[in-house]
């Protein structure tokens, strides 16, 4: 099970003087249970490309293959692909009408053609699912909070039961908690059901945190897709295409400079500390630092202590 | 001199229901106090709901307080005589940018305001070259705003904010939905501004490193400052800003989790430079100087 792309176009007001492309030629493909990070700076084509893995807009040459089928053939179900691939807008809270949460999420099951019961039980679960708390299932969806409204929001893309999730920038405007508490559900998502995630962000270090490939759009080009780590070495690449590392990226990369024997790839605190820690200890720690007499027994000490280690 | 001056300041959000009873009362700001100095950099963070949108809007009279006195460059709030003189004061830059911009013409849009309280023509003009050379938008002038990217559009928004001469200038998460340049565009200028031309700066935000080279940050919850100092002593707090649901710059935490695993780094590390600065000679192999780093990867 898998989304290949294969040869994608999109050419926006193609035939006239405005012609200009979206994407172009863009192929790829991701496996089932992978989590993407796709980043780009604004008008490099991210939603467009998004847009296209559910159908909502047709390529105009190359195609989507979902689970093998071309889903712009023919006949091809693209309603029920919908509930296949969920797709989280920007600001999604701003979608939410109905007159309680709960029956916000239910109108996604209900228009599949879920019995009433049915419906009820797929969006009960999606906001379990989503972490919002029970006491507001039957509240106005906006009396909630800005992170509850969100949390609504995905819980109706999920009562869908998708095997595909992609969210456009779903902590956008979120505090530090909201933010987090945001993409760990997702990350949770994505470890207890399997479900693949598409995660569209500005934010560098969220990317860098979660996905296990990150895939970088440029003028409507497909630039990278590898590995954080992978792709986060070309730094200066990515400013030049109006992005970014994160910062520890450039933390990493300053130390390096500096001749400091640090892998300049790292992208997330974790993984930085551990590499700091790790060679600090290894040269003796304490004992070593800014004290000369303490140096020799310290340094061996750190590296018998390295060498177990490893 | 003290250019916003607030003491013992309530605010209520009222519902109420179709026959105009009360439905709810949520108190977003009770019993704040606090004041901003003329030409300061000022940051307020807080988490959703903390009341730092509530607490924006009482500086240029868009909230008025239930008890308490706001006080703008010296002019109460409650006088509706002086409500123009101090939204001139303090002017106020939102979140989305498309909600902001009004003309076809960037500017038409920047020249608004002025014209708006009866700036004769020629000095409309000259105000608004200046506010547009000064956020660096001056070769936009004659585009739609329709065109220009989200920080660009923000930029604008701050032209039109420049051309009241406002000595005061109030940003409610204005980088919130920028892209990472956009956001360095709008900082950019922010800072400009207040370095160059003096102009107090009152800057709303979730980024913690927007808030890095601000002259002080007062921090918001349930309604009131809970902390206030400059970034370094605020961002040396890092357990109690966890516990108000922010957090800290991504460098700081890193320092903060070294020092924690037993490495003597300083408390409040703000930048990377400074961070580079203490752990080279704690990571300098003293003596050896082979790539460690080749073999330590395999």
């Amino acid at each position: 099970m898998s989304i290949r792309c294969e040869k994608l176009t999109h050419i926006y007001q193609q035939g006239t003087v405005m012609e200009s492309y979206a994407l172009r030629d863009i192929s790829f493909e991701i496996q089932d249970g992978e989590f993407i990070g796709l980043i780009g700076h604004t008008g490099s084509g991210k939603s467009t490309l998004i847009q296209h893995l559910n159908g909502l807009m047709r390529p105009s040459s190359g195609t989507v293959y979902f689970n093998g089928e071309d889903i712009f053939a023919q006949g091809y179900d693209l309603r029920k692909l919908r509930g296949q691939v969920g797709l989280v807008f920007q600001y999604p809270e701003y979608q939410l009408f109905e007159e309680t949460v709960l029956a916000d999420v239910k109108y996604g099951p209900k228009n599949m053609g879920l019995s009433e019961q049915e419906a009820e039980e797929r969006a009960r679960e999606a906001l379990e699912l989503s972490g919002l708390q029970p006491e507001f299932y039957a509240r106005s969806p906006f009396e909630l909070s800005g992170g509850q409204k969100r949390r609504a929001a995905i819980a109706g893309v999920l009562a869908m039961g998708p095997q595909v999730l992609i969210l456009d920038e779903p902590t956008a405007g979120l505090d530090p908690k909201g933010r987090d508490e945001l993409l760990e559900t997702v990350s949770d998502l994505h470890k207890r059901r399997h479900t693949t995630i598409i995660l569209v962000s500005h934010s560098m270090e969220d990317v860098a945190r979660y996905a296990d490939r990150i895939m970088v759009l440029n003028e409507g080009n497909l630039q990278y897709f590898d590995t954080p780590r992978r792709v986060f070495r070309y730094f200066r690449e990515l400013e030049k295409m109006g992005l970014s590392a994160p910062q520890i990226t450039y933390l990493m990369q300053e130390l390096r400079d500096e001749g400091i024997d640090v892998d300049p790839s790292i992208g997330t605190i974790e993984e930085a500390r551990e590499e700091i820690l790790s060679l600090y200890w290894s040269q003796g720690g304490p004992l070593a630092a800014g004290a000369d007499s303490g140096t020799e027994a310290g340094r061996g000490l750190g590296e018998s202590s390295a060498a177990t280690g490893k | 001199m003290k250019i916003i001056d607030a003491a013992h300041v309530f605010f209520d959000y009222v519902r109420r229901d179709e026959n105009d009873n009360i439905e709810e009362v949520s108190h977003a700001l009770s019993d704040l106090s606090l004041s901003i100095e003329k030409g300061s950099f000022v940051c307020v963070l807080g988490h959703n709901g903390s009341g730092k949108s509530t607490f924006a809007k009482l500086l240029n009279g868009l909230n008025i307080p239930r008890e308490g006195t706001v006080l703008v460059a010296g002019m109460d709030t409650r006088q509706e005589d002086k409500l123009l003189q101090i939204r001139e004061t303090a002017g106020m830059v939102f979140q989305n940018p498309d909600n902001q911009i009004i003309a076809n013409v960037v500017e038409e849009d920047v020249g608004f305001g002025p014209e708006n309280i009866g700036v004769p023509t020629e000095e409309i003009w000259r105000r608004v070259e200046a506010s547009l050379s000064a956020v660096g938008m001056l070769a936009y002038r004659l585009k739609s705003p329709n065109r220009l990217s989200g920080g660009q559009k923000q930029r604008v928004a701050i032209a039109g904010v420049m051309a009241m001469k406002p000595a005061c200038i109030v940003l409610d998460e204005p980088t919130a939905m920028l892209d990472p340049n956009g956001r360095k565009d709008v900082m950019r200028t922010v800072h400009e501004l207040n370095r160059r031309e003096g102009i107090t700066i009152v800057h709303i935000t979730h980024y913690m490193e927007e808030a890095v080279e601000a002259d002080r940050i007062i921090v918001m919850d349930q309604g009131r400052p809970v902390m206030d100092g400059t970034p370094r002593e605020i961002f040396s707090r890092v357990e109690e800003l966890k516990a108000l649901s922010l957090c800290v710059p991504q460098v700081t935490e890193l320092a903060y989790e070294l020092r924690k695993a037993g490495m003597p780094i300083s408390q409040g590390i703000l930048t990377r430079e400074e961070l580079v600065k203490e752990l080279c000679p704690l990571l300098r192999a003293s003596g050896h100087e082979g790539n460690t780093y080749a073999k330590r990867t395999r």
